[in-house]
């Protein structure tokens, strides 16, 4: 049975499809006591069996218990991906979330059986509008990519119902803004047009003067953007796009650097997102369930997806649906419901004082990174960062050819993850750091001497990194092959 | 703070290295007149009284013991080891796999989710999942529509989506802008979907349920024969994936594209998500798919491994001209999907369908014998299906609420324009519900009408 084992304990496990033996069973249902489907014509019954793996439980569990060690995830270790923003997952989170009276409730029972859950919306919504400054926020958008779709929708209404929607089409969007951005825009029938961040990396009036006039529907401003800079003259920019008709829409997927510091409604921000994955800690699960919550202004709340939940007067909760000038639903219930009760509970458990010390440790990690690494690693742009910093490989490359990604693949080997690598596209070879609040000065002090270890080996022995990775389970993936061959689902070995 | 691991020193530390003199020196790129000027500072709650708080109000919420409704939203019986394996930290806490070489778990595992979605669908190719059911059909009329180039601009949508699924539909649609919607209403009589003639040159899509909000199992593969002839593409939207036991796989039925919502196999749709859109398509259609989508290949050494591919579909690559903005997919319930059929195999699977339907089929039969109740349609179904009631049916679920039923979901409430269906539930059973369960549901049902309510 060596076959099986890479090294030590580490299994190399087939696909399941592989260790299934026809007669095998992982559950425990009652057999039926009518197994003829009287009353569907022939013609609609399955012809042929789908092709499931036969498995005990015991094997099943094994698998996936096995599959799970290839994985590295928070708790193994620091996960510096900038601006993807993985900290600590709060475990109290997780078992509020797995409580009956939320997992085993329909979503259509009526508003007197789930007064607990729309009480916990409503909290929710409100909390959220307390840190930002909206006036309204709605739980419905399944990610921060959904809530983008979900902001510029309640835009595109808001122009519409002006009568301005055949000419109102253009979108403004900086070179440091996140990539979903553009393909956002696009679903919302809007024209994305690109401006360009100013030599100090923040947007500055005069890249939007040339803008303002009766095409202008919006501008999507990241902030901090992706180099991790507060974007300053947001307030003036958007009092400018503002007199020209527009509306600014702020991607608040870097909320994290700024929660009790600034609430966005103040810099004249008209809609934004929340990313919780990113500011409230719940689970990312290797893609998601995440949640994209929308904030936004009093003038665009009448636009907001349907239903919302409303308070009574006897402090009962209800909800509604019938408004007139909603957009719909962006969701068929309410969202990701259980990430929303992860993340209400690490709120509560913060309250406003601890949200900020959230935010105040985020920032004094990175800018600790930061100086660490200022001598070994060429800082993308000299000015002040808060919660990420962005590095180039442009001086390292030069003097090595030694690039970017061979660094982040060579981290591997010391059982760090890499951090976000070649984003943003305006950064060569960009290697951009976050490491959140919850990693400790020691945990950030043994990443930084790992990457000065590195960049000295790269000087030294640069094929050693170019080689990267040794210790990992699989070496280096061949990503054009995957492109090139497409084996995208397991098919039987031909006899 | 238990989640923050600097001591006081720490702190001294590190600002004593960065070179400021205090924290708040560290946000000095803020202009002052853009700080917060008032800032939340209340206390959080220690983790005894967050506790009793978030637990007081999810008892709030009423559990029925039994569930007699799925509309979109199925409960199936989960074993434990579903939630065991999900709950585990190297899943749960893990990002997207940007770096295959410590990702291996999650990308192998997303691997064998597409190839059951396949199977279960009898198509080609699957992704990675998407958020729901609902936006997987507003994806798949997109796709349609790419696939037309723009040179076909409406789409025919059957009226026997889930309501709500039509307004999520409704919603992307008319964000993206110059694509008309004709909606397909169903027959009073069977419950099918009417199409009102040969498809023409202009429609990019058919799309109806399977089975439909009414539960009625439709002739997909007339639809499908239809929309190919008129140059459409067929759509189906799979309510309850564990129905593909017992009824044609899409693929069987010539269907081109097929979604639908994975939560009640999952075990995740408490207050209705996180949900889990699926969705597979024919071959020729992958590259206008939307989504992460898994590829085997190999490493450096020789080996078999798994990346994600065919990036070049995708907004960060593309940018504007991408397939959709979805930059993420819904992987850890994806990953409760592929536990708990694996579980099953093809044998649990079946025997889940047709437990389902037989608990459906004895509780149809008994609310039958009640004078004066019938069926709202007569097309075929399999686990969920509407009754008329001949009055009173709020006052009927109120009863059977009291007793811990949860009895179906009013119609009256999607159509409040439709007085035939003032009177009509829309109910579901699963293999949640035992024998017990179900006859007394009938015998309650039969004394509330005997009394006369």
């Amino acid at each position: 049975m060596t076959t099986h084992i890479h090294s030590g304990l580490l299994h190399r496990e087939p696909p399941i499809f592989e260790l299934s033996s026809p007669g095998r069973t992982g559950h425990a249902l009652p057999a039926p006591e009518n197994l003829d489907c009287e009353g569907l014509p022939g013609h609609f019954l399955r012809e042929k069996a789908p092709g499931l793996p036969e498995l005990s439980e015991v094997e099943v569990v094994r698998h996936f218990v096995r599959l799970s060690q290839w994985n590295h995830c928070i708790e193994t270790g620091m996960y510096p991906l900038g601006s993807c923003t993985m900290k600590y997952n709060p475990k109290i989170n997780d078992a509020m979330s797995g409580l009956a009276g939320f997992t085993a409730t329909h979503p259509l029972q009526e508003d007197e059986f789930v007064q607990g859950s729309l009480e916990l919306m409503y909290q929710l919504e409100s909390a959220l509008c307390r840190v930002s400054g909206f006036h309204s926020v709605t739980l419905q958008p399944s990610a921060g990519a959904n809530g983008e779709f979900t902001g510029l929708a309640l835009i595109k209404k808001a122009i519409d119902l002006r009568g301005q929607g055949a000419r109102r089409k253009k979108v403004l969007i900086p070179d440091t803004a996140h990539g979903t951005n553009p393909a956002s825009v696009v679903l919302n029938g809007f024209e994305p047009v690109l401006i360009v961040t100013g030599p100090e990396g923040v947007l500055l009036p005069d890249a939007v003067r040339p803008h303002l006039n009766d095409e202008l529907a919006a501008i999507m401003v990241t902030n901090p953007n992706t180099l991790g800079i507060f974007e300053s003259h947001l307030k003036e920019i958007s009092e400018l796009v503002h007199g020209a008709g527009g509306y600014v829409y702020m991607d608040g997927a870097n909320f994290n650097a700024i929660m009790g510091k600034v609430r966005p409604a103040d810099l004249g921000v008209d809609t934004m997102h929340f990313n919780l994955h990113k500011t409230f800690a719940t689970p990312h699960g290797g893609g998601g369930p995440g949640a994209g919550p929308v904030g936004c202004t009093e003038e665009l709340a009448p636009y907001l997806p349907v239903p919302r939940v409303l308070r009574t007067n006897e402090g009962r909760y209800r909800l509604v649906s019938e408004l007139p000038n909603t957009i719909g639903r962006v969701h068929p219930f309410f969202g990701n419901f259980s990430i929303l009760v992860r993340a209400f509970t690490y709120i509560m458990e913060n309250g406003g004082s601890g949200l900020k010390k959230v935010t105040e440790m985020a920032v004094l990690n990175a800018n600790y990174v930061r100086s660490l690494l200022k001598d070994t690693l060429t800082v993308s742009v000299d000015v002040d960062t808060l919660h990420e910093v962005v590095f180039t490989d442009r001086d390292l490359k030069k003097e090595t050819h030694v690039s970017t990604m061979d660094v982040a693949k060579r981290l591997l080997d010391f059982g760090f993850h890499p951090p976000t690598v070649y984003f943003p596209l305006i950064v060569p070879g960009a290697f951009m750091v976050e490491p959140t609040e919850t990693e400790s000065r020691i945990e950030i002090e043994n990443f930084v001497e790992t990457v000065k270890t590195i960049i000295s080996e790269a000087r030294t022995d640069p094929e050693k990194v170019i080689g990267a990775p040794y210790r990992t389970g699989v070496g280096r993936l061949d990503e054009t092959t995957a492109a090139r061959k497409r084996i995208l689902r397991w098919t039987p070995p031909q006899p | 703070m238990r989640y923050l691991p600097h001591s006081p020193h720490d702190i001294q530390h590190m600002l004593k290295t960065i070179g400021v003199e205090d924290v708040e020196e560290l946000f000095r790129s803020i202009p002052r007149d853009q700080r917060t000027e008032k800032p939340d500072e209340s206390p959080g709650l220690p983790e005894c009284q967050l506790r009793r708080y978030i637990e007081g109000l999810s008892s709030k919420n009423k559990v029925f013991c039994v569930m007699l409704a799925s509309a979109g939203a199925p409960f199936h019986a989960v074993p434990k080891a579903v939630e065991t394996i999900i709950g585990r930290s190297e899943f749960q806490t893990a990002y997207t796999p940007y770096q295959p070489e410590v990702s291996q778990g999650t990308l192998q595992a997303v691997f064998e989710f597409q190839t059951i979605v396949t199977e279960l669908m009898g198509l080609d190719v699957s992704n990675a999942s998407l958020y729901d059911g609902a936006s997987a059909v507003g994806e798949a009329l997109l796709l349609a529509l790419r696939v037309h180039k723009g040179k076909r601009r409406s789409v025919w949508v059957s009226e026997g989506l889930h309501p709500h699924a039509q307004t999520v539909i409704r919603t992307m649609l008319h964000a993206f802008g110059e694509v008309e919607i004709r909606w397909l209403p169903l027959d009073g009589k069977t419950g099918a979907t009417l199409l009102p003639g040969p498809v023409t040159s202009d429609v990019a899509a058919v799309a109806v349920g399977y089975p439909n909000f009414l539960g009625v199992v439709e002739d997909v593969a007339a639809v499908a024969v239809a929309a190919r002839q008129g140059g459409a593409l067929s759509i189906v939207s799979v309510s309850d994936p564990s129905h593909l036991a017992v009824l044609a796989s899409p693929g069987q039925l010539g269907v081109d594209i097929a979604v639908g919502e994975g939560m009640g196999i999952s075990g995740t749709g408490g207050m209705g998500g996180p949900g889990l859109g699926l969705m597979a398509v024919r071959d020729e259609y992958v590259k206008q798919m939307p989504g992460r989508i898994v590829g085997q290949t190999v490493d450096s050494r020789g080996n078999p491994g798994y990346v994600l591919t065919l990036a070049t579909r995708e907004q960060h690559i593309r940018r504007e001209k991408a397939t959709s903005n979805i930059c993420s997919n819904q992987a850890l319930v994806a990953l409760a999907f592929t536990v708990h059929m694996s579980l099953l195999g093809p044998s649990g699977l079946k025997d889940m369908a047709v437990l389902s339907r037989n608990r459906a089929m004895e509780l149809r039969r008994g609310l039958l014998e009640i004078p004066g109740v019938c069926e709202l349609v007569s097309g075929p179904v399999m686990n969920e299906f509407a009754l008329v009631f001949p009055k009173n049916a709020e006052g009927l679920r109120a009863h059977m609420a009291d007793n811990g039923i949860f009895f179906g979901v009013p119609l009256g409430r999607f159509y409040p324009d439709k007085p035939e269906y003032k009177e009509a539930i829309l109910l579901s059973a699963t293999e949640t519900a035992c024998r017990d369960d179900i006859s007394h549901t009938i015998l309650l049902a039969k004394e509330f009408y005997r009394e006369g309510k």
